[in-house]
């Protein structure tokens, strides 16, 4: 397959970056998204230029570390996938696409399509964790969940961490990521007894590394490879208002 | 408490949530009202619910706390957006929200200065004129009141003005399409149940809002 490429370059976070055209031949159907990537590099350092810098790790869906915004949308046009799960056959031969970092306050440009996703991660130190002890693995029977809130629990803690919630989100919202993290320990036992100095915790993070409000357009639920759904953000609303008529 | 109002968005839009499902209640009210209108092409039905709504003790302690309710939505609205606005500092070259996200969804600012701006007039021509007169009065079983019949039925005989009205009661519709389901996710109660629900409830209460309030101006240009 063929297609032309407008893939953002961006020397480092100071620098202005700009759109690159690249044409590209040859290309498998049966490729994924990221090693088309890899091609066009290959061809690139060929010819002594400096390849496109990109996020990736597993390569098989589960790490949550290749990113991408892609045609305009986040993790490309297929549904429920991360960028290294998209074929090229999702593509017509000859297209031209538009390839973009995720765009957002809180996820600062590093280079070219590589974002800063750490903000993240000072949001899960605030509060995304348990402090006690809990065991090893025959100790998860010890304390009988109801399946319902095992199950909710289970599908919240899908959650990659990939931030396409938030590339997507026209208010650049990090709600379906953080409410993911706080639904998930709030269904559980174990979870409840911190879930009120959490949520606060983890919202005042979100607020103060410049992620928007949530405004329900429920973008990020359609676009989450993961299919977690915004209804962990009513329990998050739900959590928030709890632990302030607390205190 | 007071942190939680003012601090964090979370809890702005609690408020935004609890206001705006006080607006979709006041509405209620006010479209039952205005209905009134074509029931009796004499204005003596509509005068009377007028003067109801006009003295009525319940009512009038109503109207400054919706004053209330309304400033405070439109100031939290206007500091959300302002906020979000300023968190894509880099902007796409394709960003794709058609099929992801409802229209309405996308536009709740847009759609509430449109709210705005008709409020504006609306207040100028109706509630001015009822309040302070200006719309000369009628005696209805030995009582004097206001005629807002005449003012109404003046005021859609403009076709400009019932054309104008029908556009911001569209808007109106389109906001609570969004809102009202959105309300409910706000204060936390929902769940993926639920919010089909909702969202079904929103669609059919905005239809019933924009087609009850389009009747009246309709009603006076095909009468
Ligand atoms: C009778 C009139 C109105 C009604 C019934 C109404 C109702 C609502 C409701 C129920 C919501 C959902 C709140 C939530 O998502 O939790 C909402 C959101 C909103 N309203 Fe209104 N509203 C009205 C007028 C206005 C006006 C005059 C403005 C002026 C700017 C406005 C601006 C907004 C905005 C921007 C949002 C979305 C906030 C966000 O989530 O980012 N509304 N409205
Ligand atoms: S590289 Fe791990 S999810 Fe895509």
């Amino acid at each position: 397959m063929k297609f032309t490429l407008k893939i953002w370059r961006q020397k480092d976070s100071r620098s202005k970056g700009k759109f690159e055209t690249y044409q590209i031949d040859n290309i498998p159907s049966d490729a994924s998204f990221l090693e088309m990537l890899d091609i066009l590099n290959d061809e690139l350092i060929r010819k002594g230029e400096e390849p496109v810098a990109f996020d990736h790790d597993c390569r098989e869906g589960i790490c949550g570390m290749c990113s991408l915004h892609i045609n305009g949308r986040a993790h490309g046009p297929d549904e429920d996938v991360t960028t290294c799960q998209l074929f090229m056959r999702k593509f017509k031969d000859g297209e031209t696409i538009w390839v973009e970092p995720w765009r957002a306050k809180g996820f600062p440009v590093i280079k070219d399509l590589i974002v800063d996703r750490s903000a993240f991660d000072k949001i899960l130190q605030a509060g995304g964790y348990i402090s006690v002890n809990t065991g090893n693995a025959p100790d998860a029977n010890a304390i009988p969940i109801p399946k319902d809130d095992a199950d909710v629990a289970m599908d919240a803690a899908t959650c990659i961490g990939c931030g396409a919630c938030v590339a997507t989100c026209k208010n650049s919202s990090a709600m379906l990521f953080v409410a993911a993290k706080v639904s998930h320990l709030a269904h559980l036992p174990q979870g409840k007894i911190e879930a009120t100095r959490r949520v606060k915790a983890m919202v005042d993070k979100m607020e103060e590394l410049g992620f928007g409000s949530c405004t329900n357009t429920g973008s990020c639920e359609v676009e989450c490879p993961k299919n977690i759904s915004i209804a962990h953000i009513a329990k998050l609303n739900r959590e928030f208002l709890k632990a302030n008529l607390e205190a | 408490m007071v942190r939680f109002i003012a601090k964090t968005t979370v809890g702005q839009k609690f408020w935004m949530s609890i206001t705006g499902l006080f607006l979709i209640i006041f509405l209620a009210v006010h479209l039952t009202a205005n209905l009134m209108i074509v029931f009796d092409d004499t204005g003596r039905l509509y005068n009377e619910v007028v003067h109801f709504m006009g003295t009525n003790l319940f009512i009038r302690i109503m109207e400054p706390i919706l004053a209330l309710g309304f400033l405070i939505h439109i100031i939290l609205a206007t500091i959300l957006t302002l906020r979000n606005q300023g968190m894509r500092p880099e902007k796409y070259h394709v960003h794709k929200l058609g099929h992801t996200s409802a229209w309405a969804s996308r536009n709740m600012f847009i759609l509430g200065l449109t709210i705005l701006a008709f409020l504006t007039l609306h207040i100028i021509n109706f509630w001015v004129k009822l309040k302070f007169g200006g719309t000369g009065t009628v005696t209805i079983d030995g009582v004097e009141m206001e005629n807002g019949y005449k003012m109404v039925s003046a005021l859609f005989s403009m076709p400009i003005y019932s054309i104008i009205y029908i556009i911001a009661i569209l808007g109106l519709g389109y906001h609570i399409s969004h809102g009202f389901w959105s309300a409910f996710q706000t204060i936390g109660w929902s769940d993926d149940k639920w919010r089909k629900i909702l969202t079904g409830c929103a669609y059919c209460y905005a239809i019933i809002i924009a087609v009850g309030f389009s009747i009246i101006p309709i009603y006076f240009l095909v009468k």
